[in-house]
């Protein structure tokens, strides 16, 4: 009469099994491998190493191939695998400045020091389905050539405004104190900028857009300009303590957003430009420019305007903008509750009882 | 439904740990980070202690806080009990007591007297706890105040000044609009007489266990990351009033299998008729007392 809720060991090996074919898929397609993702899925490797918190390729290669391309589950794996490894050291601050930047655009100038350089982007590809990459056929791109190009360097343009002073600059904290490491403290309110930052580089890039969107829509007032999108390699360096210089420990590729705003001044401040910031790990453009304008709407506080629109509130923006935690929770609701459910049942049986005990029956209304 | 777990799922694995995996899977400067906030939380009991929670290889929301303490207080020599809703077989409790299995090599058990660390989901053990045992409740939400005040910066605030009337008036409402208090799991309790605590989502029907209970009880929040404690014979109210006072659900029917009428029973619908059956949510207390019953009427084991 009544089949036992049983087997759970059993039924969790199976599922093992069953996802493991359900991520092969057809066993007369070659499978695909790490290498393969890591060399073709570029954008989806930088993603996962931005929001996954661990700068190493071939480890979010392997993340995607694992989670069969669910980005979301690929981060959670790598963030798993990164929590308990051990912390050797910290590094400098990247001397952005000093990239050679591979793409650099800047919406603020037509032209500056360092010139805007277009580099890999879809902006411009007019998004017609390319029908040879579905014949298997590829024109390949041609093959590099030598570049004998003296590199340039590409001074930061909020550098360049600040010449002027029409720009807020950020000094370095006397005693430069170590910023809080999210990874290893609790996230707590109100939360300094270094938090913040870290908290959004790590935040999911979905939810950044909606929030960055939500500002242009007229949820807070930021008056944005790009001032700087900027794609290159840019070098790791450690200070050890028993050296007294900084070694370098390998390139990184990183995308940097500088986030141009309007500020009309204070008692305290003249009129200037204010910035907010977004840094992405790999060609993350649209995370590193959403990350920029949801810091700069957190700064509403700092900045003395009202705080009135989601993306300004503090609380509410660092406290689900990470994919691990909103997705474990919303899922969990996939997880047993017949305990709760009990207890709700038993409530609204009771309650349906005392309504139905203080109305009498619709008919005999009707007689009286 | 109820009948005792296969043998076999209970021996430790051939292979007793996972290789290249600390005991207990987290790092020892973790576990000794997590710790102190024990150690904090119990020194201050029902006070939410912010702890620097880790990614684990289970989902937040999955268990994440519950296992973390699990992990940073078991020692080879603990005995370890893992149940959801009361059940040990539910896919949830084997998935967690599998990963310590892996992970420790620990001797596990489905009876909650064997064990000297219990983690437990949705549920307190229906069999009276002792001294010196340990139970580790999975904790979604610690803040109790949290759908009436969703700001932390303000609840923190209202703790400190043991500020609580928003949560009295949430309960009057409920009164006057309802006739009774309509809050039936998670229900708020008083520790110690000073603070507000969220007791996990166990029924209302589990409230009165924790008062004066001889065993330490231990609740981690991985996604909130926040630990707390309610050391040993501590007293723990569950709010009310005068003239609505606190009480806990009552069933007008005994357990089908064992025919308790003082456990909380779960209600399964058997057939497409509705047919319903109640039973004990916590298998062992069911498995033990049929148990008993079948040697009570004599007949073979």
């Amino acid at each position: 009469m009544y089949v036992a809720v049983k087997g759970g060991e059993a039924a969790i090996l199976n599922s093992y099994e069953l996802l493991a074919r359900q991520r092969r898929g057809d066993l007369l397609e070659p499978e695909l491998s790490v290498n393969q993702i890591r060399q073709q899925m570029k954008l989806a490797v930088d993603r996962v190493m931005t929001e996954g918190s661990v700068y190493d390729p071939e480890l979010a290669a392997l993340a995607i191939k694992q989670a069969a391309g669910d980005l979301v589950e690929a981060i959670f794996l790598l963030r798993a695998y990164r929590a308990t490894l051990p912390r050797l050291g910290s590094t400098l601050p990247l001397r952005t400045e000093q990239m050679q930047p591979d793409r650099r655009i800047s919406a603020t100038f037509k032209d500056l020091p360092g010139g805007q350089i277009l580099g890999p982007t879809y902006d411009y590809t007019q998004r017609l389905l390319d029908f040879t990459l579905l014949a298997n056929g590829s024109a390949g791109p041609a093959p590099e050539q030598a570049q004998a190009e003296v590199p340039t360097p590409a001074p930061r343009v909020v550098d360049l405004l600040n010449q002027e002073g029409l720009i807020e600059t950020h000094p370095v904290p006397a005693g430069d104190p170590a910023p809080p490491d999210l990874t290893r403290e609790p996230l707590r309110f109100p939360a300094g900028r270094a938090t913040r930052l870290q908290n959004l580089a790590r935040g999911d890039e979905g939810f950044l857009l909606a929030m960055a969107y939500s500002t242009q829509r007229g949820y807070s007032h930021t008056h944005p300009f790009v001032g700087e999108v900027r794609l290159g390699q840019v070098a790791v360096e450690l200070e050890p303590e028993e050296l007294d210089f900084a070694l370098s420990i390998g390139d990184i590729e990183i995308t940097e957003c500088e986030m141009v705003n309007q500020f009309g001044g204070s008692k305290t401040e003249p009129p200037q430009f204010t910035r907010g910031y977004g840094l992405a790990f790999g060609h993350s453009e649209r995370k590193a420019m959403a990350m920029s304008l949801v810091d700069r709407a957190l700064r509403a506080e700092e900045l003395g305007e009202a705080v009135e629109a989601p993306a300004q509130m503090a609380e509410f923006v660092l406290s689900h903008s990470d994919s691990l935690e909103a997705s474990g929770f919303v899922q969990h609701l996939k997880l047993p509750h017949y305990v709760d459910f009990q207890s709700e049942l038993e409530l609204v049986r009771r309650m349906r009882a005392e309504v139905a005990q203080a109305t009498p029956p619709a008919e005999e209304q009707e007689r009286a | 439904m109820n009948a005792p777990l296969n043998p076999d799922l209970l021996q430790p694995s051939a292979a007793s740990t996972e290789p290249g995996v600390n005991f207990a899977y987290l790092d020892e400067r973790t576990k000794r980070m997590i710790r102190r906030a024990i150690l904090k939380a119990v020194a201050i009991p029902g006070y939410q202690v912010p702890f620097g929670s880790r990614e684990m290889p289970l989902p937040y929301g999955w268990g994440t806080g519950g296992i973390q303490v699990t992990a940073s207080v078991i020692g080879p020599d603990d005995t370890l009990k893992v149940i959801d809703q009361g059940s040990d077989d539910t896919v949830n409790a084997v998935n967690i007591r599998r990963f310590f299995q892996r992970t420790t090599g620990v001797p596990v058990t489905t009876r909650t007297t064997e064990a000297s660390l219990i983690q437990t989901r949705h549920r307190i053990p229906e069999t009276p706890l002792r001294e010196g045992q340990v139970i580790v409740y999975q904790v979604p939400v610690p803040e109790p105040m949290q759908r009436l005040e969703p700001r932390e910066t303000e609840t923190r605030t209202l703790h400190a000044l043991g500020e609580y009337g928003l949560m009295h008036v949430k309960l009057y409402e409920d009164i006057a609009r309802y006739g009774h208090i309509a809050t039936t799991y998670d229900y708020p309790v008083m520790v110690n007489g000073r603070y507000l605590m969220a007791p996990s989502p166990i029924p209302k029907f589990d409230n009165p266990k924790m008062h004066m209970n001889p065993a330490l009880q231990l609740f981690g929040a991985g996604r909130e990351k926040r630990i707390y404690a309610v050391p040993p014979y501590t007293a723990v109210e569950s709010l009310g009033f005068d003239d609505h006072p606190f009480e806990v659900q009552r069933w007008d029917q005994p357990c089908a299998l064992c025919g308790a009428t003082d456990s909380f029973l779960d209600e399964i619908i058997t057939d497409d008729q509705g047919t319903r059956l109640h039973v004990c949510s916590d298998s062992d207390h069911c498995q033990e007392r049929q148990a008993e019953r079948t040697v009570a009427a004599g007949a073979p084991l």
